[in-house]
């Protein structure tokens, strides 16, 4: 557990970036991401075209594995073991059961106990945060809303969760049955979390980040790391913007390097408003 | 020296779990980000992470160069994992353009030990201990050269695996990840500042 758990502790403070082909890869790690998730097409795109969205072809993934040296993740459908398989067999470092691809399983998600590679999981709160972890997850990010550009999805679902952490601290013994209860999370789950005060596993931000400004929110907002989808490559000039983003994760507390690596990056993604979206964040159980 | 204070280096990576371990063995500890952070502490510690972020950060924050001559001029460090990769000599399968500081005589493969499906655990005699030390290996650079002045504290299968020359100490492995802080505390000891 700890070999499974420890990996995202080596990717605290640092920018996991989405890439669809080996060219943006190497951009990623030119930039300074800590890690790479290997996806066909990005959030955005996923959004626009519709239809089912899987597992990416693993000549892909390999294709991006050949040319990075940093870790590389992929993504499987909600409930969709048998993608996990698959991806564990390619090597990957991570895998993230993603609400951004179509989910496989309306009721169940994958038992990661049953895998040597390490998941990372969605959550809109503390308790579907507690119910990944209960089933394995070594870490937990933000759903956010992928590919909007807008970070307000995933500032509601850090404070969510943060914010319910905080309460429990201050819960009494009693009170935690309840807690268990309205989260719909192991009691056991809740009553280690009045005690430490924190999640289980490392807390990432993902969904929806698309300036440095918007990483280092995420970063004080209590964030660990963050990821990065559409919020690069379908930015205008995706090398510097994502160069910045690294910047202003590390030194996320620092105005004066935040306003400095902030300027002249060229237009960030469009971005969408959230009324008129369908939101990915809702699937998941 | 009750004054003194540890820094950890905090661009990226596990500094977190560091400061733990160092604080429960009765340090003082502070994040280092920028040079102005790096004059106030006594020693380093250089966590686990990505070599190559870090390598990038470490220059484009100012750091890389006053780090080397506080180096050069004796500070005490611990490099784990990444930080052992940032302290070598010389960094096998790298990037092109990573730049370590070449503090410790050591040729290091990065992710020697394979990718993250190859990661392991195990318990290893540490010189100086009474017991064993539960090592975790994650994406572990691997020691494949070492000079003639570096000495060997620990070994994991005839390969070293923590090592120390002069102020400078190495390690693989995570000793930040578990609980038992006792090498934090050899190397604090070591250089007499717990």
């Amino acid at each position: 557990m700890q070999v499974k758990r420890g990996l995202a502790e080596m990717l605290k403070g640092g920018v996991i970036m989405d890439v669809v082909n080996p060219e943006q890869a190497k951009i990623a790690e030119d930039a300074g991401a800590c890690a790479v998730m290997a996806l066909e097409r990005v959030p955005a795109d996923i959004r626009r075209d519709g239809g089912v969205s899987r597992m990416s072809d693993p000549e892909m993934i390999e294709g991006i594995k050949a040319v990075t040296t940093i870790p590389v993740m992929a993504k499987a459908r909600i409930g969709h073991f048998v993608e996990a398989q698959i991806l564990q067999a390619l090597g990957v470092d991570y895998v993230d059961e993603s609400e951004v691809l179509t989910p496989a399983d309306e009721a169940h998600h994958i038992d990661k106990y049953a895998f040597t590679v390490p998941f990372v999981c969605g959550a809109t709160n503390l308790g579907e945060a507690l119910r990944r972890i209960s089933e394995g997850a070594c870490m937990i990010r933000s759903k956010g809303e992928a590919g909007t550009g807008n970070i307000v999805e995933a500032v509601r679902h850090l404070r969510s969760i943060l914010g319910d952490i905080r309460k429990i601290t201050q819960a009494d013994s009693a009170e935690l049955f309840q807690w268990a209860k309205v989260l719909q999370a192991p009691l056991p789950l809740v009553q280690e979390i009045a005690e430490t005060g924190k999640l289980q596993v490392p807390l990432f931000c993902a969904g929806g980040i698309a300036t440095p400004a918007d990483a280092a929110l995420a970063m004080q907002l209590g964030a660990e790391a963050v990821f990065v989808g559409s919020g690069i490559f379908k930015s205008n000039d995706p090398a510097p913007r994502a160069r910045a983003i690294v910047e202003a994760t590390t030194h996320f507390r620092d105005a004066d390097i935040l306003a400095k690596v902030s300027r002249g990056l060229g237009a960030p993604m469009t971005g969408i408003g959230m009324d008129d979206t369908t939101k990915f964040a809702e699937r998941g159980w | 020296m009750s004054a003194s204070i540890v820094g950890v280096l905090a661009l990226q990576g596990a500094f977190v779990a560091h400061e733990r371990a160092l604080r429960s063995v009765g340090a003082s500890t502070l994040q280092v980000r920028i040079p102005a952070d790096l004059d106030k502490v006594q020693a380093l510690v250089m966590p686990g992470g990505e070599s190559t972020t870090m390598s990038k950060l470490l220059v484009s924050s100012g750091l890389f160069d006053v780090l080397a001559d506080r180096l050069h001029d004796g500070l005490p460090v611990f490099g784990t994992c990444a930080g052992m990769i940032l302290l070598a000599t010389e960094v096998l399968d790298g990037r092109e353009d990573q730049r370590s500081l070449g503090a410790i005589d050591v040729s290091v493969r990065r992710n020697g030990y394979g990718r993250q499906v190859d990661s392991f655990e195990t318990d290893i005699p540490v010189t100086g201990l009474s017991n064993p030390f539960h090592a975790v290996f994650i994406r572990a650079p691997k020691v494949e050269r070492l000079g003639a002045g570096v000495e060997v504290l620990a070994e994991c299968e005839g390969v070293p695996v923590l090592a120390r020359e002069g102020s400078v100490t190495v390690a693989s492995f995570h000793p930040e990840l578990t609980p038992d802080a006792r090498l934090h505390e050899q190397f604090l000891r070591h250089h007499s500042i717990i």
